[in-house]
């Protein structure tokens, strides 16, 4: 039986105000934030506007402008902002004892977030 | 009777006004009484401390190295020499005798007096637990007490701060930005528990704790422990430990009375005075932290200026009357946004209400009494404060905005929403304005009325909005509003997270020595929490130019390309481009090239437009391999990425082509040899052509020569691209050296004036060839120091940041956290 969350190892493994990836054989590339504020968001790393990678650009505030076109893409809701449109799947994410978790089966497909906005999660 | 008496004779002797304290207060009330009547008093001022008066409430940011101790002078020696002023400083008064009229100092001077100021302030309270006399046990007070704490912080280690009020947690806040590691303990079991509730001050410790200092609640010092002769540990009544190399005594502070005390003059906890700030004795007057007015001690600023002013109306025969003061407080710790005011203590015939926003770390909450507002607590949102503010202190009835209340001004006054300068109108004149410099509406709009029609303008006639620049949305509202479409509107801002402008910000940056992003945006009031992606490359590039060899660069701050050192392309894939001086290969580097083009299964390599080859299609996980092997070969990066110089085009000169009339290759090469790694404003590009038929093409580059039998013609400005501009001439030159050394010059002005992304050509527009001339040419040394300045900044530069990587630095830009293989992939 396999675990519903998926163990990534510690919090200290991204510095804050950076992303790192994460590849999925078959799947989409996963990117996972750390915010200035300490706080935790997962998204495929992959901008609506020209699939650009998320994990590459500025992280500020709880959002990410994408390095290609500075498309900004909300953190929390995958929500493209500003005058583009567009959404970005998120993965539910979790800190546990210093340590990162994803929801398996978002991991493996991730679904554009309809419901309300993801709770941060911080360090 | 000799000539200069009689004329003293003539002139009515002036009355003699001694102040015994050279602190905020007192210098203020001889500011105001000046204002009011320069003539009247023959003034003395005496001191303890060997300095002129400075702005105390500014220790914090001193402390915490955003401050310099001339940046806090309020008056300097020349204010009292040109105000006639006798400062006597360094030789405290012992007594005051009433009998005679005069005051006594420590080394036996003896000065009289008609009228007496007292203005000792307060002394911090030390609270009574054995080793309190240790060495390294200090209290915050004055600049002493700052210099012993940055001695301390020097040699590192351990920091116990016992008091998380106000004052203790400023230090803690300085004492941890110096790289000690710090615990507060405080007695109470809640910070700052006089200005804040339990709620933000849970909130406040949570954000210290995030920062990594050590917060003790509900601790009671037993002892502070000593160790060879010093203090050694801090012990806490349950026992526990915390090692301490300084101990900071921040508890509180106590009227300095004792001065009057002895006197005879009536003092309860503070020094008795009336409404005109007179004491029990008519000609000794007393202001500031030492007095007690109507019952009331205080220990903030905002009172003093109060009480300065009905003093002076007092001295000057105007008397007006001080009817006390609702205080408001404001915490210094940067990036945390903290107010409070009035009383939140609640209770049955109090009405709260509260507000939270926990994503955005937003807690406010006010307290009302038969509907007017008493108190006012919020954190992570002060913007409202002075409008909560000043509601409270005119006791308006606010039954009609109290659903709307606890959302802000916009907010609760409906239509102002969409109209902030409706807002500000409804704002009293006497609502300040400008906290740093004590300014409020009506002076701003007097000043407005008398020609400062913007807002650089107000700033400098005014002082408001001219130091933090939180303000200066409210200074842009009025001047729109007693302007109404004439504001004269200065360039535009930086971004929207400041109301500043590149040239303000990269001017406070050197005057404020600014030397972090985090200290930029806290100090200049960033609107956004750490900026956005336009605002952060651009701070770091500012502060790299400003501080070469200090500053630390920002990886988080620096675009993509630049972070990864590689140009990023449209499916994610990255290009390479090795440097090759001047544009010159060997087979050595070809067949490096051509090697890494297979091996890393590059898609394409192609020659650029600046002479160089251009590997495509490297995956970030190969980016320090490849460059490891192109190091081998020994060649470096080319800054095909960088906001940099990219490259020296050249073309073969005197040494092949029949037309050449210098050696335009080797100039190049030494030109791109000196200039490699430095950072600038936007890309930067040079060419050298050996003849006036200009086959490199150098009249469209940043920088350009043109060799000709007699010298070097060297032209700036010059852009390809949308829109393409030929380049001015800047000047002439005979030799090589000089052709670098104005090379040098150039960029280094570049570097130093441009706005961040904005390239030679628009920069060269919007400043003029003249300026541009005018600051290399018109003072004889200018283009040496400019070229001093440029070499001194590439000791720091030029270093290879691919070999860096290659050897294993920043392994998690490169690499992935892990890689999930799903159930069933495995073979697929």
């Amino acid at each position: 039986m396999e675990a519903k969350w998926l163990d990534l190892g510690p919090t200290t493994q991204i510095e804050a105000g950076m992303a790192a990836t994460l590849p999925v054989i078959g799947g989409e590339e996963i990117a996972v934030f750390h915010t200035m504020r300490g706080e935790f968001y997962a998204l495929v790393n992959k901008c609506p506007h020209r699939q650009g990678p998320l994990s590459q650009g500025i992280v500020h505030g709880d959002s990410v402008t994408c390095p290609l076109h500075n498309w900004r893409i909300s953190l929390k809701s995958g929500q493209v902002l500003g005058d583009d449109e567009g959404c970005v799947p998120t993965i539910p994410l979790k800190i546990d004892c210093g340590r990162i978790y994803l929801l398996r089966e978002a991991v493996v497909a991730p679904r554009p977030a309809d419901g309300p906005a993801a709770e941060p999660q911080a360090a | 009777m000799n000539a200069q008496t009689r004329l003293k004779d003539m002139i009515p002797a002036r009355e003699k006004l001694v102040v015994i304290g050279n602190g905020m207060a007192g210098c203020r009330a001889v500011e105001e009484i000046l204002e009011r009547d320069r003539d009247r008093y023959e003034i003395t001022i005496f001191g303890a401390e060997p300095r002129v008066n400075y702005n105390r409430i500014m220790l914090s940011p001193v402390l915490a190295g955003e401050k310099t101790f001339d940046e806090i002078v309020l008056n300097t020696a020349e204010w009292y020499e040109e105000n006639g002023i006798a400062l006597v400083s360094g030789d405290p008064i012992d007594h005051i005798d009433r009998a005679r009229k005069t005051v006594v100092s420590r080394s036996g001077r003896v000065t009289p007096y008609d009228k007496l100021l007292i203005a000792t302030g307060s002394d911090p309270f030390i609270i009574p637990v054995p080793g309190r006399d240790l060495p390294g046990v200090v209290t915050f007070r004055d600049l002493d007490d700052v210099d012993r704490m940055l001695a301390a912080a020097e040699r590192g280690g351990n920091a116990v701060v016992i008091g998380g009020g106000l004052l203790g947690l400023e230090a803690a806040h300085g004492l941890s930005l110096r790289g000690m590691k710090v615990t507060v303990v405080h007695l109470m079991p809640t910070l700052m528990e006089r200005q804040l509730d339990e709620a933000a001050g849970w909130l406040l410790k949570q954000e210290l704790e995030r920062r990594g200092q050590t917060i003790l609640t509900g601790a009671d010092t037993e002892e502070i422990v000593e160790k060879d002769g010093h203090v050694g540990a801090v012990r806490l009544k349950d026992g526990r430990e915390i090692p301490a190399d300084i101990v900071v005594m921040a508890v509180g502070i106590r009227p300095a009375t004792i001065l009057a005390r002895t006197a005879g003059i009536e003092c309860e906890r503070g020094i008795v005075v009336d409404d005109h700030m007179v004491t029990s004795d008519p000609d000794v007057l007393a202001v500031g932290e030492c007095v007690q007015h109507r019952g009331t001690c205080y220990g903030l600023v905002a009172p003093l200026w109060e009480m300065c002013r009905a003093l002076a109306d007092h001295l000057t025969g105007a008397s007006t009357g001080y009817a006390g003061s609702v205080t408001s407080t404001k915490l210094k710790v940067s990036g945390i946004d903290v107010f409070s005011a009035g009383d939140f203590s609640g209770g049955e015939d109090c009405e709260d209400i509260v507000m939270r926003d926990g994503a955005r770390g937003v807690y406010k909450r006010v307290v009302l009494k038969d509907n007017k507002l008493i108190g006012a607590v919020l954190y992570g949102d002060t913007a409202d404060g002075s409008w909560y503010f000043d509601l409270l202190r005119k006791e308006e009835d606010v039954s009609d905005i109290r659903e709307g209340l606890i959302f802000g001004q916009a907010f609760a006054s409906g239509g102002a929403l969409a109209d902030p300068n409706a807002a500000v109108a409804a704002l009293s004149d006497d609502a300040e304005i400008c906290g740093c410099n004590g300014v409020s509406k009506g002076q701003v709009v007097r000043c407005i009325d008398a020609g400062a029609h913007s807002l650089d303008a107000v700033r400098s006639q005014c002082k408001a909005s001219a130091s933090c620049g939180s303000c200066t949305d409210l200074v842009a509202s009025l001047l729109s509003l007693t302007l109404g479409g004439e504001v004269e509107s200065g360039p535009a801002s930086m971004c929207k997270c400041t109301s500043f402008t590149h040239d303000d910000v990269r001017r406070l940056i050197l005057e404020k020595e600014l030397k972090a992003i985090p200290q930029v945006m806290q100090e200049l009031h960033w609107t956004t929490p750490d900026g956005c992606a336009a605002c952060r490359p651009a701070l770091n590039y500012y502060l790299l130019c400003a501080w070469p060899g200090e500053y630390e660069d920002d990886q988080k701050s620096r675009f993509v390309n630049e972070r990864l050192h590689a140009n990023i392309q449209k499916d994610g894939t990255y290009s390479v481009v090795p440097r090759m001086w001047g544009g010159v290969t060997n087979p050595k580097e070809l067949r490096a090239i051509a090697d890494v083009v297979e091996k890393y299964d590059a898609r394409m390599v192609k020659v650029t437009g600046g002479q160089r080859l251009d590997i495509f299609g490297i995956r970030k996980e190969d980016l320090p391999a490849v460059w490891a092997d192109l190091n081998a070969a020994g060649m470096v990066s080319g800054h095909a990425y960088g906001k940099s110089l990219r490259t020296v085009k050249t073309c073969v000169g005197s040494e092949w082509c029949r037309f050449g009339t210098q050696d335009s290759t080797g100039l190049g090469i030494r030109i791109e040899q000196m200039t490699w790694g430095s950072w600038m404003p936007h890309k930067f590009k040079i060419a050298v052509s050996g003849c006036p038929r200009n086959c490199a093409e150098a009249t469209i580059k940043d920088f350009g020569v043109v060799c000709v039998d007699s010298g070097y013609e060297l032209h700036v400005g010059g852009n390809g691209g949308m829109k393409v501009r030929a380049t001015d001439l800047l000047c002439k030159v005979e030799t090589e050296e000089a052709a670098l050394e104005h090379c040098a010059a150039f960029i280094q002005l570049y570097r130093e004036d441009a706005h961040y992304l904005e390239r030679t050509a628009p920069w060269l527009e919007r400043k003029g060839l003249d300026w541009i001339k005018a600051q290399l040419f018109d003072d004889p040394d200018a283009v040496r120091r400019l070229a001093a300045r440029f070499r001194h900044s590439q000791r720091f530069m030029q270093d290879d940041p691919w070999a860096k990587r290659a050897a294993g630095e920043r392994r998690d830009l490169h690499g992935h956290l892990a890689t999930v293989v799903p159930a069933g992939k495995e073979y697929a």
